[in-house]
């Protein structure tokens, strides 16, 4: 098997495994089961993913990954750090929509099972690609005069706690709209809260 | 008996530290051998500084210290009609110091048009240029001596030097200060830190430490033969690059965390990557004293 026929496989179990995660929790959800509804055999299954753990790690950073190519997007167009943020939040927002199991994996399993990420996803390691990218977007902002100059995890945990936070909410059933009605609002504050 | 080497050593807008710090060279006995000084600002010579003004005296090197400005007067006349005098004798001609080549710290001075003598700070300037080709820069502040002897015996042996876009040798200056830094354990795992005179820790996160960026061999030609100033717990400041001095020499400028200044040539999501990754772990040697722990 050639090696982009294997990472497509690989794609696809772990794309499967995140909507099987998402429908019956991480602890609930076996290798089995993953298998099966690939319809795959179990021994198959190993010869991508040696465990449920390295799978696991393989997700969050395929998540990252995905995010942190939106966000790229986003960094390297000409456009204001105001637009910026706006566009970030709308991506953020509509992946959960659209694919809230991805939203769902980090904010439940990443977040919430440590152990399972404590060797191998140490710090933000398997977060890498999405961090960067918003370090980029805080760093640009802050050198253009957009954004007031301040320790970067204050800034994070404003903008990524903000969204998260309406995300679960909104994975509560809590929320009273849907989420892209928050899409301007949510800006509106986080672009007022960090700019200068 | 072959005849010594004639240098003029002129001191335009100067504090004279590259003249000092020449003298820190530890074998000028050799030196003496084989070169002369005609005239030079703090050594005995066998002419004045008058001589050199009213008369033409012939010289194979004029070594250039100092910065050049327009309205800038030597002993009663511009300095500019001096050096283009002895540029027009002088075979080659070496800017000896930051000021000499990029116009250093005087560029800051109320003196109007303040410049090396090719270059103000990165910027090309054409007020020379009949001498460009006989130029070879050596910048710092001060200069390194051995770096200057060298570049003069590699002149007196007639060798073509590879020399980088602001005339300095590559021998010397295609390095960055961070090469040769006793440090860069802790620059690879990203471990400030530090305090000042002290062994331990990276200077580059927060100290302003610039070697990552600056050329220069402080770490491959120790100075007095001993030592750095990165080596002795103090951030390089910059001196020999065309923006030097900036400001705010003891911090590290960053935006959001983020280094303003990156090390030469690697880009800001390399450098990101590869931070996040190593910030993820923690060395505890590297958290402790060397000595006395």
């Amino acid at each position: 098997m050639s090696i982009d026929k294997k990472e497509q496989k690989k794609e696809q179990i772990m794309l499967a495994s995140l909507h099987l995660f998402a429908l019956k929790g991480f602890y609930n959800t076996t290798i089995p089961d993953i298998a099966l509804s690939l319809k795959m055999s179990v021994g198959n299954m190993y010869n991508y993913f040696k465990s449920k753990d390295l799978l696991a790690k393989e997700i969050i950073k395929f998540v990252s990954s995905y995010f942190g190519q939106k966000i790229r997007d986003i960094n390297e167009q000409e456009i204001s750090t105001k637009e910026k943020t706006r566009k970030i939040v709308e991506v953020y927002f509509q992946t959960a929509l659209i694919k809230p199991e991805m939203i769902d994996y980090f904010l439940r399993i990443y977040l919430s099972t440590r152990e399972v990420f404590k060797d191998g996803c140490e710090g933000m390691i398997c977060v890498n690609e999405f961090v960067t990218e918003i370090m980029i977007y805080f760093e640009e902002g802050v050198k253009c005069g957009d954004l007031r100059d301040q320790d970067f995890f204050n800034a994070f945990g404003l903008f990524m706690g903000y969204l998260g936070g309406m995300v679960f909410l909104k994975g509560e059933n809590i929320l009273p709209k849907e989420l892209d009605e928050y899409i301007d609002d949510v800006s509106f504050n986080i672009y007022k809260a960090l700019s200068v | 008996m072959k005849r010594k080497v004639r240098i003029l050593w002129l001191g335009l807008m100067t504090c004279n530290g590259n003249a000092h710090s020449f003298l820190n060279y530890p074998y000028l006995e050799q030196f003496f051998s084989d070169f002369e000084f005609i005239y030079h600002p703090i050594i005995d010579s066998d002419y004045t500084l008058e001589d050199i003004i009213s008369k033409e005296i012939f010289c194979d090197i004029l070594l250039l210290e100092g910065a050049i400005g327009d309205d800038f007067i030597k002993a009663d006349i511009p300095a500019v009609e001096i050096i283009k005098k002895y540029s027009n004798i002088a075979t080659k001609i070496v800017t000896v110091g930051t000021c000499a080549t990029f116009g250093g710290i005087f560029r800051e001075s109320n003196y109007q048009n303040i410049s090396g003598l090719h270059f103000k700070a990165n910027e090309r300037i054409y007020k020379f240029n009949d001498f460009f080709e006989k130029t070879i820069s050596i910048s710092g502040c001060p200069i390194h001596p051995e770096t200057l002897v060298n570049t003069l015996y590699a002149i007196k042996k007639g060798i073509e030097l590879n020399l980088d876009i602001y005339l300095r040798p590559k021998e010397y200056f295609a390095y960055t200060v961070h090469n040769g830094c006793t440090r860069n354990e802790y620059f690879e795992y990203k471990v400030d830190n530090h305090h000042f005179g002290e062994l331990e820790g990276c200077m580059f996160y927060d100290h302003g430490c610039q070697g990552p960026f600056t050329h220069g061999s402080c770490n491959k030609i120790l100075w007095n033969e001993i030592n750095s100033k990165t080596r002795t717990g103090l951030p390089c400041l910059g001196c020999t690059e065309p923006s030097f001095p900036k400001q705010d020499l003891f911090n590290t400028k960053k935006n959001m965390g983020i280094p303003e200044y990156l090390p030469i040539g690697v880009p800001k999501r390399v450098y990101l990557t590869l931070a996040g990754i190593t910030k993820a772990f923690t060395i505890d040697r590297l958290q402790k004293k060397l000595f006395n722990d």
